[in-house]
């Protein structure tokens, strides 16, 4: 448990403080837009998964899900931005987090890469960004070709519960 | 953390939780060496280690304590509570450090100079330092355990410093009181002796030391050791030629209870021992005590008449004490220390192999003639045994939950000055740890709240009759797939006038709703929140948090707690829980096209129900409700609750109903389908559905996929609104008890004065009559009528009503023996045969209340607000005419308040000192309190305790088993009346035939 919640701390930490130095983020994308996450708190990454619906769960939760005999709760990452939904027949991609002890599947559209980007590159949230987005987002990361939101998964998933309550 | 420091916290925690146990036994048992020995050791170790882990402060607490400690083992110093008590902080300061260390890894700065500063006067004063300030007799009272030791075979040394320490002490004593009364040569024992401050002196000193020694303390252990002394000094006083002060036999009496529990001979002579030391410290000269123990002889041949020589026995009850420990060693090497995260980790895996167990199972199924069916069977077996042995590992004797509760209550008692003894049973008894860590606080604190709100001052409760130390007793057994645990004290009870009060001023209910509860329904409300009853907050409770805190955590575990109370006796709290909430037995339901899995515990049987089967969902202004054996059950729709969407086509009509129970609350949860029961593990789910109250888990099947755990709590609070679920239960029980009040009577129906229908029971009504209007006359003010050859008063049902002018009046009339009254109304509308339901209205003369009669609105008006008014005294006239001399006192039980209306005034006409009470509870607490009545009138269908139950309560009484008891129901089978005769009913009658009630009571009364 205490192991758990430091690794949160620490990556958070990594992102807040550590700007000069590189890390290795694992890329998604919701959307169009591209996001990412830390690549140590990823725990998994599944196709289409089977879901349980979760009955009176925040909109966002799309169900819960079997992961090696550990119980996963999925969350839906264009219902939680307030994205429109994915297209018919497009069941996303599950990303697999622990957080807070916790297992968590991120559903985004697709996965990418694992970069390891440098902290030069990175840049605060601009002040005009959805508040709901800037709530998610740690940062921004300048890519050649993208801008890539660095997403903090404890408010992603926190957030979500304090709308609920 | 370092490992070292770690084991030493782990360990150390360990030893000071069994201190803490250990020297409240000592201090209960100043003498056992065993206790001593081990408590001495334990300290010492502790003293240890934080040496050797280089943690100054810790090690110079535990050094001052092992020195005081020492001193007690060397029997230089008595365990007095004061010493005790000193040693108990310490340890609490060890605690402390211990707390600081765990934090932060190192030992807190600053200094227990304070402490360690007492504890080193202690040890160094000795017994002296605590007899100084004491009063003159006390003393020889303190230094007598000292003294004592002479008669146990303690070494020479000790013995020698015995000596030394209490003869320090004593002189003064023997000195002050001697001194006050000079001994004459020619004086009476009596006064030689040096009077009554002496005798005193003396039998204090003897039963101090009696009571420390264990071959004769068991003996005592159930007497009033204060009654006893005091009749001992009255007898020696007399004996010696003093005071007579002293009643015959008294002093035998007061032994009796001893000699019957073994004491004989041998602890007379035991006694004497400690006489003789008690004497010898008081430095009585050597003639005197020669004549004193003669004195004693006489004492002996007073008690010892007719004592059983049963030496034997009574000294097999003494052993014990001494030869019991010392097998402690041996357990010891048997275990080891396993990480609670191992267990845990353990766990789970063996729950995960237990599913994929059942998955396989599952696929064997569907195949037959596998090869794999042995070797299955093997490995399912094999699982279900690894299953159970890891399940054992988790189990933990309810011991470890109960350790703190001596130390609280020794605490408890000293700080509210009351006496409290504390006895535990079903120590053994395993439980699952997490459910033992869950229910570790809620325990705590009804023991607390037993201690604070439950047991009564010394004086209190001497003034009532009972003991003064109060009992607290822990019991846990198991029973079935449950642990019970009681928690019960011999106190004051629950005080029902009070939280009746406290429910109608936080507005939880209405006086007239507490009419209609029994006593133990009202009980529960103290499981609300905010609800303490204490009139004074202490540090201990009374605050209004607790009991529902209780309640919840006890629920969340899927437990339920109960309380049981008598007023003036005691109350008792029930807690039941399930042996281990880790793997539990589910029902597999589904609805909406998802599968829930109901904790098999609650539900009580599955029902199906479509439109052409005996079964049907019926509809209340949309709240489903269903006949289930005349019964009326309430239903909740999953699919509703769950908000999963309509049903696809008519399928609504053909489902499944579970039925669960959720404390006393019944309801029916409406499924699609049912499916297996199985075996699933529960695991919790992610903080972000913890807020959901209908689920209390998710876990995941044979077949792999992950389903929702319902919970019936949640479910039955959201059932029923607003209200919490044990709430809902009452209302319930209220409604069920309804069902059985609604029986039909003949009820007339008429108007008059300015508002709507009025009724009155037609069983009131001896007859209807129309009068001219012109035969209406009026005297005085007040209309009368001559009818059979006397004038009969009418009354306007309100003041403006006039009688007609012409025509015909029609009056109700109402008659007894030879005087009659009629009612003058509008008209009379109709006889009708309903249940007449009555909403009680306070506020309005002559209206009991109102009641829907035949499909309208209705009063139902107050027969005897309108007797009084034609006759002021027509119930004290009918009763002097009957009874001649003394009203027949009746006690009427009666749960229904509109009967209890009806009834009294029939009762109250035809002479009868009427009582009436609303439960069996209240009738039986008249009769502990000494009220006497002449004859009862009980119902039959009463929440709580019936009448067949009550009617045999009153038999087995004392005081009102001769009393004759008639039996007023709506059933009057032959089935029943043959029951109520067994019981011990007189009579049987119909609850609308009010003629039979009065003949019936007349026959009985005159049998």
């Amino acid at each position: 448990m205490s192991n758990e919640i430091e690794n949160v701390n620490h990556a958070d930490g990594e992102v807040a403080q550590g700007q000069p130095s590189r890390r290795d983020v694992m890329t998604m994308v919701v959307a169009g837009q591209l996001f990412g996450v830390p690549v140590l708190s990823v725990q998994d990454v599944l196709g289409t998964q089977r879901l349980s619906r979760v009955p009176l769960a925040p909109n966002e939760v799309a169900g819960s899900l079997n992961l090696r005999g550990r119980i996963v709760t999925a969350i839906d990452v264009r219902k939680r931005l307030r994205l429109p939904p994915r297209p018919e027949g497009d069941a996303g991609m599950n990303v697999v987090i622990e957080c807070s002890g916790g297992l968590y599947s991120l559903i985004v559209d697709s996965v990418g890469e694992v970069l390891s980007l440098s902290g030069t590159a990175y840049e605060r949230n601009p002040a005009t960004l959805d508040p709901v987005w800037r709530d998610i987002s740690v940062g921004i990361y300048r890519l050649k070709e993208a801008l890539l939101v660095m997403v903090d998964v404890a408010r992603l998933i926190g957030t979500t519960r304090a709308e609920a309550a | 953390m370092d490992d070292l420091l770690r084991e030493f916290l782990t360990e150390t925690a360990e030893s000071i939780a069994v201190l803490d146990v250990e020297l409240v036994k000592l201090e209960q048992n100043p003498n056992d060496p065993e206790l001593l020995h081990n408590i001495f050791r334990l300290v010492h170790t502790i003293k240890g280690t934080c040496g050797f882990l280089g943690l100054p402060r810790l090690e110079t607490v535990a050094h001052a304590s092992e020195n005081v400690l020492g001193k007690i083992r060397d029997g230089e110093m008595s365990a007095s509570p004061k010493a005790i008590g000193l040693v108990l902080k310490a340890l609490d300061r060890i605690k402390s450090l211990l707390g600081e260390l765990e934090r932060t890894e190192a030992e807190p700065a600053g200094e227990d100079s304070d402490l360690v500063g007492q504890l080193n006067a202690l040890a160094e004063a000795g017994d002296a330092e605590e007899t100084a300030p004491a009063t003159e007799a006390a003393p020889a009272i303190e230094s007598a355990p000292a003294a004592a030791a002479e008669s146990d075979p303690a070494p020479e040394p000790v013995k020698a410093q015995a000596k030394a320490a209490a003869g320090a002490a004593a002189p003064k004593a023997a000195a002050g009181v001697n001194g006050a009364k000079a001994p004459a040569a020619e004086a009476t024992l009596y006064e030689r002796f040096g009077g009554e401050s002496m005798i005193d002196a003396m039998v204090d000193g003897a039963f101090q030391g009696v009571m420390a020694d264990p071959s004769v303390k068991p003996m005592l252990e159930r007497v009033d050791m204060d009654v006893l002394q005091g009749h001992l000094r009255d007898f020696l006083a007399k004996a010696m030629g003093g005071i007579n002060r002293c009643k015959q036999g008294q002093l035998k009496r007061a032994f009796q209870s001893a000699i019957e529990r073994g004491f004989a001979a041998p602890q007379f002579q035991a006694m004497m021992g400690h006489v003789d030391a008690a004497m010898r410290l008081l430095e009585v000269p050597a003639d005197v005590h020669a004549d004193v123990v003669k004195v004693f002889a006489t004492v002996r041949d007073e008690v010892m008449a007719g004592a059983k020589a049963t030496a034997p026995a009574a000294q097999g009850a003494g052993v014990p004490a001494n030869g019991q420990p010392a097998k402690e060693g041996g357990v010891a090497d048997q275990s080891i220390r396993v990480n609670v995260d191992v267990l845990e980790n353990l766990m789970t895996m063996v729950s995960e192999l237990v599913l994929t167990r059942n998955q396989l199972l599952q696929i064997l199924r569907s195949q037959t003639d596998s090869q794999f069916a042995g070797p299955l069977q093997r490995l399912s077996q094999v699982t279900s045994e690894l299953q159970e042995g890891v399940m054992k590992t988790r189990m933990q004797p309810i011991r470890n939950a109960w350790a703190k509760l001596p130390r609280i209550i020794r605490d408890l008692s000293h700080e509210l000055g009351r006496k409290i003894d504390l006895q535990m049973q079903g120590q053994e008894t395993e439980l699952d740890r997490q459910v033992l860590e869950l229910i570790r606080d809620p325990l705590t604190h009804l023991v607390r709240n037993a201690a604070d709100h439950g047991i009564e001052k010394p004086e209190d409760r001497r003034a009532a009759g009972k003991p003064e130390a109060g009992t607290i007793l822990l019991n846990a057994y198991q029973q079935g797939g449950h642990i019970l645990i009681e928690i019960s004290d011999d106190g004051r009870g629950v005080n029902t006038a009070r939280i009746k009060q406290k429910i109608v001023a936080s507005g939880l209910a209405t006086e007239a709703e507490l009419e209609q509860m029994s006593e133990q329904e009202i009980h529960q409300f103290i499981f609300r929140a905010g609800f303490s009853t204490a009139q004074q907050v202490t540090s201990v409770s009374g605050r209004g948090v607790g009991l529902d805190v209780v309640r919840s955590n006890i629920e969340k575990i899927g437990g339920t707690v109960e309380l049981r109370s008598r007023d003036g006796r005691g109350t008792t709290f029930v807690i039941k829980i399930p042996l281990t909430l880790a793997i539990v037995s589910a029902l597999i339901v589904e609805c909406g096209g998802e599968r829930f899995a109901i904790p098999q515990m609650s539900v009580l049987e599955l029902v199906r129900a479509s439109s052409n089967s005996e079964h049907t969902i019926e509809m209340i202004n949309d709240a489903p409700v269903m006949r289930l054996r005349d019964r009326l059950l309430p239903l909740v729709s999953l699919r509703d609750l769950l908000k999963l969407g309509a049903p696809e086509g008519n399928a609504a009509k053909d489902a499944y109903i579970a039925v669960t129970q959720v404390g006393k609350f019944i309801f029916g949860i409406i499924v699609d389908r049912v499916f297996d029961t199985e075996e699933i593990v529960v695991k919790p789910v992610v903080p972000i559905l913890r807020n959901i109250p209908m689920f209390s888990g998710n876990t995941i099947l044979g077949d792999g996929s992950v389903i929702m755990i319902l919970d019936p709590n949640g479910i039955a609070a959201a059932a029923s609104g607003e209200r919490g679920a044990a709430e809902a239960g009452e209302v319930a029980t209220h409604g069920e008890r309804e069902v059985g009040d609604e029986e039909r009577v003949a009820i007339l129906t008429f108007r008059a004065g300015t508002r709507g229908p009025k009724a009155v029971p037609l069983a009131l009504i001896a007859r209807l009559e129309e009068f001219d209007a012109d035969k209406i006359e009026t005297v005085a003010g007040r209309s009368v009528v001559q009818y059979r050859g006397s004038l009969m008063p009418l009354v306007p049902i309100d003041p403006s009503c006039k009688p007609v002018e012409s025509g015909r009046q029609p009056v109700l009339v109402f008659a007894d023996g030879e005087r009659s009254m009629g009612l003058l109304v509008d008209e009379i509308i109709d006889v009708v045969e309903d249940v007449l339901k009555c909403e009680l209205t306070v506020d309005q003369p002559g209206i009991v209340g109102t009641a829907v009669v035949a499909g309208r609105a209705t009063e139902v008006i107050d027969a005897t607000h309108y007797l009084t008014q034609a006759f002021g005294d027509w119930f004290n006239r009918s009763s002097a005419m009957l009874e001649g001399n003394r009203q027949r006192r009746l006690l009427l039980v009666e749960d229904s308040a509109f009967f209890r209306h009806l009834i009294t005034p029939v009762l109250s006409v035809a002479g009868y000192d009427v009582t009436a009470v609303d439960c069996a509870q209240k009738a039986l607490a008249l009769c502990e309190k000494g009220v006497d009545v002449d004859v009862i009138v009980s119902d039959i269908e009463m929440p709580g305790m019936n009448g067949f139950d009550f009617a045999a309560a009153v038999r087995s009484s004392k005081r009102w088993s001769k009393l004759p008891i008639v039996a007023l129901t709506s059933n009057t089978s032959p089935q029943q009346i043959e029951r109520g005769r067994a019981v011990g009913f007189d009579d049987y009658v119909a609850k609308s035939d009010r003629e039979a009630l009065l003949t019936s009571l007349a026959q009985t009364m005159a049998a």
